[in-house]
C-alpha cells in the first residue's frame, strides 16, 4: 500500500484551486492587498520630505543672519514659514507642531564669529517622525558651509581654516536606516507574505472544520500528509504569485535597484513562506471558528508589522522590543530581502538571518503539525 | 441472502470511548448481517454519532474491539474507510463546489476506476444531469441530502453509515429515500442508520436503542416491544389535561401522554395500574387497553435509563 497518493494530493490540492477562485472576496483580497499596500508605501508614504515649515529665531542681526536666511529659503528642505525673536515662540511653534525646524542664531553670533569664538548655530527638530528630519538635517551643514564660504572673505577668510568657524548643534534623533521606496518595496514583499500565508491559511484550514467538511474527507481513506500537503502547495503558490507581483512593480514602478541574486531571494523565500504558513495551521488548529482564527492572525500580524524593522527603524527600538522582534521571522526576512536586493549579499551574508528563521519554522510547525494530527484523530 | 453462516458486517463488543471524565459510549456490542438494515435509535447526546464515527475508524474506541467488514476496526481503519459509505449529520459536501465537482472529487479521493463514467451514472440516478453545474450550496434540503448519498454511494461500498439522513427532509423525500435505502438492501447491502422518527424505526429489520451511551434495547421491533413488557390503556373522553396531570403523580403510571383527542397511559404492572385507573376515572371517561407502541417504549426506555444512572 502506498504511504502518499499523489492523485489524492492532487485532487486536494485542484479542490483548493476551485474554492479559491469561488470566493471571491479572498481571491479579491490576495490580489488586492498587494496593490494597495504597493500604492499606500510606495507613493503615499513619502519619507524623504522636502518643504519642511522652518522658523528662524534670529537674536542677532548681521549679514550673517541674513545670509543664512537666504540659503535656508533657497534649499529645498526648508521653508522659513516664521521669523520670531525669542526662545519662548520658538518653543511654542515646535510644540504645536506648526514647524518642524527652528534654526537659532544666538545674541552676538557675528562678533564671536569674526572674533574666532566659533559660536554655536542651535538647529532643533521635531524629531517625533525621525524619518522625516533626517535627509533635512544632513543638508543644514552642507547650507551652512555654503554661507560661511560667501560671508568670510578678505580679512576674515583666515576663519575659514579647521576647525570650523561655526559650532552646529542639532537637537534632533538619529534614524539609522534611512527609509525610502527602495528600502519600503522590497520589506513590503514580506508584510504581504506574512499577512497572506497567516490568514488566509488559518482561514482555509478553520473553514474545513467549521463546515463540517473536515469529517467528510477523513471518512474517505485519504491521510493526514495528503491533506496537508494539498491543502497547503496552493497557498505556498499564491504566495509566490504575490512576491512575483511586487518584485515586478519593484522594478519597472519604483526602479527598485536589484543587486543581488533574483533566485537565492525566492530560495530563501520558500522557509520565510514555511515558517508562516507553520504559523496559520498552528492557528487553525486552535480556532473553532474563522473568526477566531482572523483574530489570532492579527495578533501575530500586528508584532509583526510593528517591530521587524518594517515600520520603524529596527535600531531605534527598545532592546525588549527588539528581542521580540528577533524572534519573528519577519525581521530576519527583510533584512534578507533588503541585503540582497539592495546590498548584493550573497548567501554567506545573509546566512546568520537564515538560521533563526529556519529554527522558528521548524519548531512552529512541529507544534502545528503535532496539533493537526490530534484533530484529525 | 441472509444465511446463519455469511460473516456479520458489523461484530463489536465492549466498544467504550470516553471524552475527558464523560463515557460517551458505554460498552456497546453489536452485531449487523449483510443485507440488514439496522436502526440505531436514542435522544440526541445519547452516543449515537460517537459509535458510528468509531465503526468507521474516524475515532479510536478507548475499549472494545471487533471487525466491520471483516476488518479489525483498531488495526485496519484505511480497509473499513475505502468500504464504507458515511453520510454525516450534517450536509459536509462542499458548497462552494458544483454538484458534478463534488462528486469527482470525492470520487478522486477513493481513486474509482472510470471516474467520469460513474460520476455521469450517479447523476443520472439522482437525475441531476441538467444541473451538475450548480453549486451545491444552492440545493434544497431534500436534494442535499440525496447528493450526499449519491456521493457516499459512489464508491460502491459494502457498508452504509448514515447519520440521521432524513433529519428536516419532507415526507415525500423521505419516503423516496427510504424506498432506495430497501432496494439497496436487497442488493446485499448492509445499512446501519440513525433516525429520530418513530416510522423510520419500524421500517428496518432490527434495532437498537441506546441512551447516554447505554445500550438500552435490541432486536426487531415486534422483540423490542415484547421485551419492554409495558401496559398501554387509551383513555377518551372527560377532562383530560386534569386526568393526566392526576395520573402523572402515580408512581404506577410511568408516562401520561396526550395523543390527539385520547391519552395513552402506560406502565409496567397492570394489576397496580387497573387499580389507580378505577380510582381516578370519572364515569364519563371510557378506558380500553391497547397494543405498546415503539414510541411509548423509546419514552419508558429513555426514563429507565435516567431512573437507574442517578447520581
Amino acid at each position: 500500500m502506498t504511504f502518499f497518493s499523489l492523485a489524492r494530493f492532487v485532487a486536494v490540492a485542484s479542490k483548493e484551486f476551485l474554492q479559491m477562485r469561488r470566493d471571491r472576496l479572498t481571491f479579491a483580497m490576495v490580489l488586492g492587498i498587494p496593490l494597495m499596500q504597493l500604492i499606500v508605501f510606495g507613493f503615499a508614504i513619502n519619507s524623504d520630505p522636502r518643504h519642511l515649515p522652518t522658523a528662524l529665531l534670529i537674536q542677532d542681526h548681521s549679514p550673517f543672519s541674513r545670509g543664512l536666511t537666504r540659503a535656508m529659503e533657497n534649499s529645498t528642505y526648508f521653508d522659513v514659514t516664521e521669523v520670531i525673536s525669542t526662545e519662548a515662540e520658538a518653543h511654542d511653534l515646535i510644540q504645536r507642531g506648526s514647524v518642524q525646524f527652528v534654526v537659532q542664531v544666538p545674541v552676538d553670533f557675528a562678533r564671536d564669529l569674526l572674533r574666532g569664538d566659533r559660536p554655536q548655530l542651535l538647529v532643533e527638530a521635531d524629531a517625533t517622525d525621525p524619518a522625516a528630519t533626517s535627509n533635512a538635517l544632513a543638508s543644514v551643514q552642507t547650507l551652512l558651509d555654503r554661507v560661511l564660504a560667501q560671508e568670510l572673505r578678505g580679512p576674515n577668510e583666515w576663519l575659514r581654516s579647521q576647525p570650523p568657524a561655526v559650532d552646529l548643534v542639532v537637537h534632533a534623533a538619529y534614524n539609522p536606516e534611512r527609509i525610502s521606496q527602495y528600502n519600503i518595496v522590497p520589506g513590503l514583499m514580506g508584510v504581504v507574505l506574512t499577512m497572506t500565508m497567516v490568514i488566509i491559511t488559518a482561514l482555509a484550514i478553520t473553514r474545513e472544520s467549521e463546515r463540517g467538511t473536515m469529517e467528510n474527507l477523513l471518512s474517505t481513506p485519504v491521510r493526514a500528509l495528503e491533506v496537508t500537503l494539498g491543502k497547503i502547495i496552493p497557498y505556498v503558490l499564491m504566495g509566490y504569485f504575490q512576491a512575483g507581483l511586487i518584485l515586478v512593480a519593484a522594478r519597472f514602478l519604483f526602479d527598485v535597484p536589484m543587486v543581488g541574486s533574483i533566485p537565492l531571494l525566492l530560495a530563501v523565500m520558500m522557509i520565510f513562506i514555511i515558517a508562516n504558513l507553520a504559523v496559520g495551521i498552528t492557528f487553525s488548529t486552535i480556532a473553532r471558528n474563522q473568526l477566531q482564527a482572523m483574530q489570532m492572525a492579527f495578533f501575530f500580524f500586528l508584532p509583526s508589522i510593528l517591530l521587524s524593522g518594517f515600520m520603524f527603524p529596527f535600531r531605534g527600538m527598545p532592546v525588549w522590543a527588539q528581542h521580540i522582534g528577533e524572534v519573528l521571522p519577519l525581521t530576519h526576512f527583510l533584512r534578507i530581502t533588503r541585503g540582497i536586493l539592495l546590498k548584493g549579499s550573497d548567501l554567506s551574508m545573509i546566512r546568520p538571518e537564515i538560521g533563526p528563521m529556519a529554527l522558528f519554522a521548524a519548531v512552529v510547525l512541529l507544534i502545528g503539525l503535532k496539533r493537526f494530527r490530534q484533530t484529525l484523530d | 441472502m441472509r444465511s446463519p453462516d455469511t460473516p456479520p458486517s458489523i461484530d463489536v463488543t465492549g466498544i467504550t470511548k470516553i471524552f475527558g471524565s464523560k463515557t460517551v459510549v458505554d460498552r456497546i456490542s453489536m452485531r449487523v448481517l449483510p443485507g440488514e438494515i439496522y436502526g440505531f435509535l436514542g435522544p440526541n447526546g445519547s452516543g449515537k454519532t460517537t459509535f458510528l464515527r468509531m465503526l468507521c475508524g474516524l475515532l479510536k474506541p478507548d475499549a472494545g474491539s471487533g471487525t466491520c467488514l471483516g476488518f479489525d476496526i483498531l488495526k485496519e481503519p484505511r480497509e473499513i474507510k475505502r468500504r464504507v459509505g458515511y453520510m454525516t449529520q450534517r450536509f459536509s459536501y462542499y458548497e462552494d463546489l458544483s454538484i458534478r465537482e463534488n462528486l469527482d472529487f470525492v470520487g478522486r479521493m477513493y481513486g474509482i476506476p472510470k471516474r467520469r463514467q460513474a460520476v455521469d451514472e450517479a447523476l443520472e440516478r439522482l437525475n441531476l444531469k441538467d444541473r451538475q453545474k450548480q453549486l451545491a450550496g444552492q440545493l434544497s434540503g431534500g436534494w442535499k441530502q440525496r447528493l450526499a448519498l449519491a456521493a457516499c454511494m459512489l464508491h460502491d461500498p459494502e457498508l452504509l453509515l448514515l447519520d440521521e439522513p432524513t433529519a428536516g427532509v419532507d415526507p415525500s423525500a423521505r419516503r423516496e429515500f427510504w424506498e432506495e435505502i430497501h432496494q439497496l438492501a436487497a442488493r446485499g447491502l448492509t445499512v446501519l442508520i440513525t433516525t429520530h422518527y418513530m416510522d423510520e424505526a419500524e421500517r428496518c429489520h432490527r434495532l437498537a436503542y441506546i441512551a447516554s451511551g447505554h445500550l438500552m434495547a435490541e432486536g426487531t421491533v415486534a422483540e423490542v416491544v415484547e421485551g419492554a413488557r409495558l401496559v398501554t390503556y387509551e383513555i377518551s373522553g372527560g377532562n383530560q389535561p386534569e386526568l393526566a396531570a392526576r395520573l402523572r403523580a402515580s408512581d404506577a403510571i410511568t408516562q401520561a401522554v396526550a395523543f390527539g383527542s385520547s391519552l395513552h397511559v402506560s406502565g409496567s404492572n397492570r394489576q397496580l395500574m387497573e387499580a389507580v385507573l378505577g380510582h381516578a376515572l370519572d364515569p364519563d371517561h371510557r378506558w380500553k387497553e391497547i397494543p405498546s407502541e415503539l414510541e411509548h417504549v423509546f419514552i419508558d426506555l429513555m426514563r429507565k435509563e435516567r431512573e437507574e444512572n442517578k447520581p
